[in-house]
């Protein structure tokens, strides 16, 4: 089972069958991946699924049960978080509350035992470039929580490391200021041209400024690969639902038609696009996907060929919808379009349509 | 809401809070009105304003001597207590192992025993070991007995501390030691120096224990019991208010500090 894409060979950490239990409890079940230099990874995952202690376990915080974890060539296991340079920015910021902005910011020059005059440069420096240089001498309670952001990132980079790790850092902040405070993220990892790895629970946050995403679930890694990757072609069935868009359709190999596969399932026969699709015998079980908003819909009545639906609900995503369905068996559908390709069809609770779509927008999920 | 509130509850209330400032207030301020009269005997009507007594005990070396015990012991009980307070409290925040409830337990015990009994095994403990009767005794006996209030206090300031803060000093470089210094106790300073100020206070006021171990090298509260036991004299108004004033400031002290204390925190 080969779970790895786009390996980098240039890697600046690696981790080599990392397994943490606590007790009886597996936390990471068994990660085995690399992280690019510059490179800008999220790993994403609901609560409890592994993601932060995989973290920890880089910045020293969490010592792994098995396996061994490799920082810029070095086997790092066992060493102290404070001989690494692995700063990461904490879900709660973790601000020294007695300390003011700029000693925040000095903290770990001084730990580092680095003189007044230079701590006090480069804290300046950083606070400078993060646009809170005239809040230097304030009280960490009188910053708002986009400042405390700031401090927080220059704490963290003041040292200079060649690896930033994030925990979920901007789960705290509003809406607005979580786009802004992305936009500054990115940005900053593409100035310093150092790794991040940034762990969240939110999708949005993860395709948005990550070159790779790492998916996990209850410890495992289920797929590795950049947003495009896992958005357009999910390994599995988790994944797919996972991301939340995605009509997932199960049934048997029944032969081929060109090169597509003909897949018998409750609703019929489907040609389906076996371009990803691992090598299958005749009988075996398959499991395909139809993006929301690959799918498409006729009036009941029209003769297109498809599946029945009957329309359970709407739902307004800007200037889009998504209409949710239900078929007979009770499987629930989900079909995205713009308000403009919905007007032409009856939309009301309990009308019944016909979803249907085109092979090519088929995809196979190769992890089952 | 001051519509909702019902009057009779709200003058029963009222009483209740009165009787109770006038039951512990009233002797005290009786022993301040008298330790300022000029008559011999506590009664009234009062005669004139003095501060004869106060000349008196200013003036005795008895006193001085209980005094400067008291003082001595007060200090020393105070450094000693907090830091065995501040021990046990991190001990508790930091770590978790096998007993920990039944180690909170024991370390937070000697309070509720009663003091007869505490002094009494104080007493039968020390003189077995040869400490009886010194000054060391009472120190000795007062930092049992101190240390679980100091405890309380810091273990309060550790528990409003984000956990995290700890674990980004570590992160940040700094090794436990370094973390301690510069992070967890710059944090608990309010309430370290509180509980400096009330173990001093318990110290200060603490009779019963430093009876029973303090052999001569008496504490002031013993050296009242013996002019008590002596003569009645209005010098006892005169020390009991000067012994009221310096612990209600410590007390009040320690209140200021553990209020800005939580009100600071983010």
């Amino acid at each position: 089972m080969n779970i790895h894409t786009d390996m980098k060979s240039d890697a600046i950490v690696k981790l080599d069958g990392v397994v943490k239990k606590f007790g009886e409890f597996t936390a990471v079940e068994r990660a085995d991946f690399e992280i690019g230099r510059g490179e800008f990874l999220a790993i994403m995952g609901s609560s409890g699924c592994g993601k932060t202690t995989t973290l920890r376990m880089l910045a020293g915080l969490e010592d792994p049960t098995e396996g061994d974890i490799w920082l810029d060539g070095e086997r790092v296991n066992g060493k102290a978080t404070w001989d690494r340079d692995t700063p990461m920015v904490w879900q709660s910021l973790a601000l020294f509350p007695f300390l003011t902005v700029q000693e925040n910011v000095e903290f770990s020059l001084r730990m580092r035992g680095v003189s007044k005059f230079e701590r006090t440069e480069r804290a300046r420096k950083w606070l400078d470039k993060m646009q809170i240089l005239e809040f230097a001498d304030r009280n960490i309670s009188q910053l708002s929580g986009g400042q405390r952001q700031r401090v927080a990132l220059a704490r963290a980079l003041v040292t200079e490391p060649k690896i930033l790790l994030l925990d979920e850092p901007l789960s705290a902040l509003d809406a607005h200021l979580k786009v802004r405070m992305q936009a500054v993220l990115s940005n900053l990892q593409k100035d310093l041209g150092i790794t991040f790895v940034y762990v969240t629970h939110s999708m949005s946050e993860a395709f948005s400024m990550a070159d790779r995403v790492v998916i996990m679930s209850r410890g495992k890694i289920e797929q590795i690969g950049t947003p495009q990757e896992i958005y357009h072609a999910p390994r599995n069935r988790f994944v797919a639902e996972f991301l939340g868009s995605a009509n997932i359709f199960s049934g048997r190999l029944a032969g081929t038609s060109g090169d597509d596969w003909l897949i018998d399932t409750d609703h019929g026969r489907f040609a389906v696009s076996a371009l990803h699709a691992p090598a299958k015998s005749p009988g075996d079980a398959v499991t395909f996907m139809v993006s929301a908003e690959n799918m498409r819909i006729s009036p009941e009545g029209s003769g297109v060929p498809g599946i029945r639906a009957r329309v359970v609900g709407e739902e307004f995503v800007g200037a889009t919808a998504i209409v949710f369905l239900e078929t007979e068996a009770g499987e629930e559908l989900k079909v995205q379009k713009s308000h403009g390709e919905l007007a032409s069809v009856d939309l009301h609770p309990g009308s019944t349509l016909i979803l249907h779509w085109e092979s090519e927008n088929c995809h196979v999920l190769p992890g089952e | 809401m001051t519509g909702n509130r019902n009057p009779i509850i709200d003058v029963l209330l009222k009483l209740h809070i009165a009787i109770c400032v006038i039951f512990i207030f009233a002797p005290i301020l009786g022993s301040f009105v008298f330790s300022l009269n000029s008559d011999r005997f506590p009664s009234l009507p009062l005669g004139q304003f003095s501060t004869e007594w106060y000349r008196l005990i200013w003036e005795d070396p008895f006193v001085w001597a209980g005094f400067y015990n008291t003082v001595i012991v007060g200090f020393v009980v105070a450094m000693i207590a907090t830091l065995l307070g501040f021990g046990g409290a991190y001990t508790d925040f930091r770590y978790n192992f096998f007993g920990k409830n039944i180690y909170l337990a024991l370390a937070l015990l000697p309070p509720t025993i009663p003091v007869v009994i505490m002094g009494l095994a104080m007493l039968a403990f020390l003189s077995r070991v040869n400490l009886s009767g010194s000054t060391i005794s009472v120190i000795i006996a007062h930092g049992v007995m101190c240390s679980p209030f100091a405890m309380a206090i810091i273990r309060l300031r550790l528990s409003q501390m984000d956990p995290d803060l700890e674990a980004a000093a570590w992160n940040l470089g700094g090794n436990e030691w370094a973390t301690l210094r510069h992070v967890i106790i710059p944090f608990t300073k309010p309430a370290i120096l509180a509980a400096l100020f009330i173990t001093m206070a318990v110290s200060f006021d603490e009779f019963a224990v430093a009876w029973f171990v303090s052999g001569l090298n008496e504490t002031l509260p013993v050296k009242i019991l013996g002019f008590l036991q002596g003569q009645v004299s209005p010098r006892i108004n005169a020390i009991g208010s000067l012994a009221f004033v310096s612990s209600i400031t410590l007390i009040i002290l320690a209140q200021i500090l553990l209020r800005n204390s939580s009100k600071e925190k983010s």
